[in-house]
């Protein structure tokens, strides 16, 4: 497939020159859709309300090489016993093939109707993806064991990856996807997930996001979920360059619930961007939000969450909440939390706080023989544990405690 | 009206028409229709006015030819043709009256319905009114008490004249010329307003208070007002809007400015009633009014709103807080009815040390109409040991109508403090039943809980005005507020 990039002078141009267009069976009207969107498209500036605090400047004066080196460290594992795929530089290396395929072996049937927003990072993962995974759990069938999608990265190249995963239903499932790259990485990893929940089904979804390197990292995950259906994606920031998370879930069934929890923990100059949309479409429905951040040194976090509640979705309860504690003094907070409502009997509500640690909390345990340092450490984790606690997977939970004590050197004993 | 119901409460609130809509039938001065330099000298040669305001007024249209309308606020108009306007418009006598007695009979009666008896006020209340019917100002009272204490308080275009070092140092200083569209605007055409000192270490020992009225048709009304309040010295300000029923839109792009200097407390409060358009959302009053302050040292700012009119609302009462412990309040309430949409919320920008902030804003939504809160909270680097508490609820009261939150909240200080809390949701039917049950009939509970809703705002007016700012909720909210 040929095609030429008519605005070559633009940074984007450049960039997408370096990129080959998708080989995966998509509609072709909807890869023409993305690619006419992306026509005259330029990298989104702070102007432009989506990425108002996150500044892509670096990013569209990056260019990729393609270069792969190879990768230096183990491959992070968090189950002990899963149905596992590793995705090295992008490309599948290791699958557990009785639960899910390629994309690129999915007949395009199975494609119909998959089409991007028009948004510029999703438009350019329809047309440029190179890989994915297609899962696809049959009616009434629940996943003994979990999912485990991990990608790993050092390379100086733009991935795009693909997921689709489809719960039939009253179906369930796990699935635990890590992110991760090694020091020396500085590449481009764009990664969009179509999810489809049939009804009554459950799925829940950790996301951990534990990148060395200097890449920049947009992840995006489109959900809808039919009646009675369950939804849960923990989205973990435990390391990053520059990570842009959006959750954007429609909730088209009544009787459905959503579960948005967050954590991120940063340093250095790492920036975290989180935005979530929960679209209330129907009446009936809950929707929780909690997302926690941590911010030391020069890092920045952004938050930004919305909820619609859409005329005649009525009975909603939307909850939602954010919470900030400052580290350093060069550490950066941007929060804003959204309620659109165009439904009176509803209960929605939304919470932003930003802080510090309390100095007599860490006062009375250093009084008990705790260090500074550990004394913070100990209330950060505290801090922390609101979200932590709402994963009731524990192999989860002990991968994210063991890279918070690499990451940021937390021991609770000196 | 035993079994009046959120339903009927919600049916009134559709049917309710404007009371204050009358047009005084005076002769007015009107300049031509249109926008351009000629109109602009001409607007200041007819006020008189010096070299430097005409160069300020020039300087301002230029910037604001090359300005676009903002269209990020969550409103939905036709935009107002900015050529179709006149600029100005007086009323015909220009000669200052010698005694109450030579007032137009028909300006007192307009002040009547409004509510507003000079003789009664001058007698009874100790509210000093400048009374502002398009655009001049016809009547000051207490003029001499005032002058007493050394306490200025004039029309805007009296204050160019007399006191022309005062304006020139502070105008434009908390709103420049090129802050935004409206701002612009209005720099390059206002026509009237107030202007306030209070010197160093007075305390205004009344309210000062200024009644604006949009009279003659296809004007809009560009007001400036610039409240100055020397070290040490408090002021409490009260302006108050209706305007008479009218099909086309008018425009009303005010600025606001407030300098309160070391120690000095500013306390400054709003009713606006402009006529919001009928049932079907025709006509009505577009108020894009651009309003901060700016605190020093020691000082306070305070804004308190109630706002029950307009077709469109664009309006974000700010605290620039400089000073080290300086303190921003905001506290609102807005009402929306029929096609009504407002967009309103507040800014705090802490910049100083110790500085703190306070956001209470209440909205109720009835009709099909839209009612957005949209805040800004900004801790600078320096601004060590900043607090901001926001609340910010919402009432609806049809299943047609929108209430919506955009709170921007940005922190690069990490001993600053904020807190943010937002909920929407109708009058709850348990807290109606615990009513109920006790014996108070629905209406009764309806009513009580909504003022209890607003209570916390409407407990920061000032006593003369409470009286005013509950008849304007009132006449909104008929059936539920007693």
């Amino acid at each position: 497939m040929e095609e030429t990039i008519s605005t070559t002078a633009s940074k984007l141009g450049v960039f997408r020159s370096g990129l080959t267009l998708t080989s995966i069976g998509f509609e072709r009207e909807a890869i023409n859709e993305a690619l006419e969107y992306l026509e005259n498209k330029e990298f989104p500036t702070t102007r432009e309300e989506a990425w108002k605090y996150t500044r892509l400047s670096k990013l569209s004066n990056t260019s990729f090489s393609g270069n792969i080196q190879p990768l230096l460290k183990s491959i992070p594992s968090v189950h002990n016993d899963s149905f596992r795929f590793v995705f090295e530089n992008g490309t599948l290396t290791e699958r557990s093939s009785e639960i899910a395929t390629s994309i690129k072996e999915v007949s395009s049937e199975k494609l119909i109707g998959i089409k991007s927003e028009p948004q510029l990072f999703e438009a350019l993962n329809l047309a440029y993806a190179e890989d994915g995974l297609f899962i696809e759990i049959p009616n009434k069938t629940i996943v003994q064991k979990p999912i485990e999608l991990i990608q790993v990265s050092n390379n100086n190249k733009a991935t795009n990856l693909r997921h689709i995963i489809r719960l039939g239903d009253f179906a369930e499932a796990e699935i635990t996807l890590v992110y991760a790259s090694e020091e020396k990485s500085n590449g481009f990893l764009n990664v969009v997930s179509d999810i489809v929940l049939g009804k009554g089904s459950k799925l829940t979804i950790h996301k951990l996001q534990l990148e060395n390197g200097t890449d920049f990292h947009f992840s995006r995950e489109n959900a809808k979920q039919d009646k009675d259906s369950t939804l849960t994606i923990n989205t973990l920031t435990l390391s990053g360059n520059l990570v842009r998370n959006d959750v954007n879930v429609k909730v088209a069934g009544q009787n459905a619930e959503t579960n948005l929890n967050g954590a991120y923990i940063l340093k250095n100059n790492q920036l975290v961007d989180n935005h979530t949309v929960v679209d209330h479409l129907v009446a009936h429905c809950q929707s929780n939000e909690l997302y926690k951040g941590v911010l030391y040194d020069k890092s920045t976090a952004v938050f930004n969450g919305k909820v619609f509640v859409r005329p005649d979705a009525q009975k909603i309860n939307a909850f939602q909440s954010n919470a900030n504690v400052l580290m350093s003094d060069d550490a950066n907070v941007n929060s804003k939390p959204e309620l659109e409502i165009y439904a009176d009997d509803v209960k929605c509500s939304h919470g932003s706080t930003t802080g510090q640690l309390d100095e007599s909390a860490i006062f009375y345990l250093r009084a008990r023989g705790l260090s500074e340092k550990s004394a913070k450490s100990l209330l950060v984790s505290a801090f922390i544990s609101d979200v932590l606690n709402k994963i009731k997977n524990q192999e989860v939970l002990d991968f994210i405690q063991s890279v918070l004590n690499k990451e940021h050197d937390w021991d609770f004993e000196a | 009206m035993a079994n009046y119901t959120e339903d009927d409460l919600a049916k009134d609130l559709q049917s309710q028409e404007y009371k204050f809509g009358f047009v005084t039938d005076i002769e007015t001065d009107t300049v031509p229709v249109g926008l351009n330099e000629d109109i602009i000298k001409l607007i200041s040669s007819k006020k008189n006015e010096p070299e430097w305001l005409l160069k300020y007024r020039l300087d301002a249209f230029k910037i604001w030819k090359d300005m676009i309308e903002p269209e990020w606020a969550h409103v939905n108009y036709q935009k107002p043709d900015f050529q179709a306007i006149a600029y100005y418009s007086a009323p015909k006598q220009t000669k200052k009256y010698e005694s109450w007695d030579d007032v137009d009979p028909e300006m007192k009666e307009t002040m009547k319905k409004l509510g507003i008896s000079l003789e009664e006020q001058q007698r009874l209340t100790g509210v000093a009114v400048d009374f502002v019917m398009d655009s001049v100002s016809v009547a000051t009272s207490f003029k001499e008490k005032l002058k007493e204490l050394g306490i200025i308080f004039c029309s805007f275009s009296d204050a160019v004249q007399e006191h022309p070092d005062l304006v020139k140092k502070y105008m434009g200083s908390v709103v420049p010329t090129t802050d935004n569209f409206y701002a612009a605007l209005n720099s390059a055409v206002f026509t009237d307003g107030s202007f306030c000192y209070i010197p160093k270490g007075v305390r205004c020992p009344m309210e000062l208070s200024t009644y604006f009225r949009i009279n003659a048709g296809g004007t809009g009304q560009f007001e400036r007002t610039l409240v100055v309040a020397d070290e040490g010295s408090y002021v409490s300000y009260l302006e108050g809007c209706t305007a008479p029923q009218r099909d086309e839109n008018q425009l009303h792009a005010a600025v606001v400015e407030l300098i309160a200097l070391e120690n000095a407390e500013i306390k400054y409060s709003t009713v606006q009633n402009w006529y919001p358009g009928d049932k079907e959302g025709k006509g009505g009053v577009f108020n894009f009014v651009t309003k901060r302050g700016i605190c020093e040292r020691n000082a306070k700012i305070s804004w308190t709103q109630v706002e029950t009119g307009s077709a469109v609302t664009w309006k974000y009462p700010s605290c620039i807080l400089k000073g080290e412990n300086s303190i921003g309040e905001f506290y609102s309430v807005a009402v929306t009815n029929n096609f009504q949409q407002a967009d309103t919320g507040t800014k705090m920008v802490h910049l100083g040390k110790n500085t703190k902030s306070t956001i209470i804003s209440k909205g109720i939504s009835a009709g099909k109409s839209q009612n957005s809160y949209r805040g800004l909270v900004q801790i600078h680097k320096n601004a060590n040991n900043a607090r901001n508490f926001s609340q910010c609820d919402s009432l609806l009261m049809t299943d047609q109508c929108g209430a919506h939150t955009f709170p921007y909240i940005e922190c690069k200080n990490p001993t600053a403090k904020i807190e943010h809390e937002a909920t929407t949701s109708k009058i709850g039917e348990d807290q109606l039943f615990y009513c109920m049950q006790r014996g108070i009939s629905e209406e009764k509970a309806i009513s009580l809980i909504v003022n209890g809703y607003c209570k916390e705002v409407l407990n920061q007016l000032p006593m003369e005005f409470a009286v005013e700012a509950q008849k304007l909720l009132a006449i909104s909210l008929e059936g539920s507020v007693g």
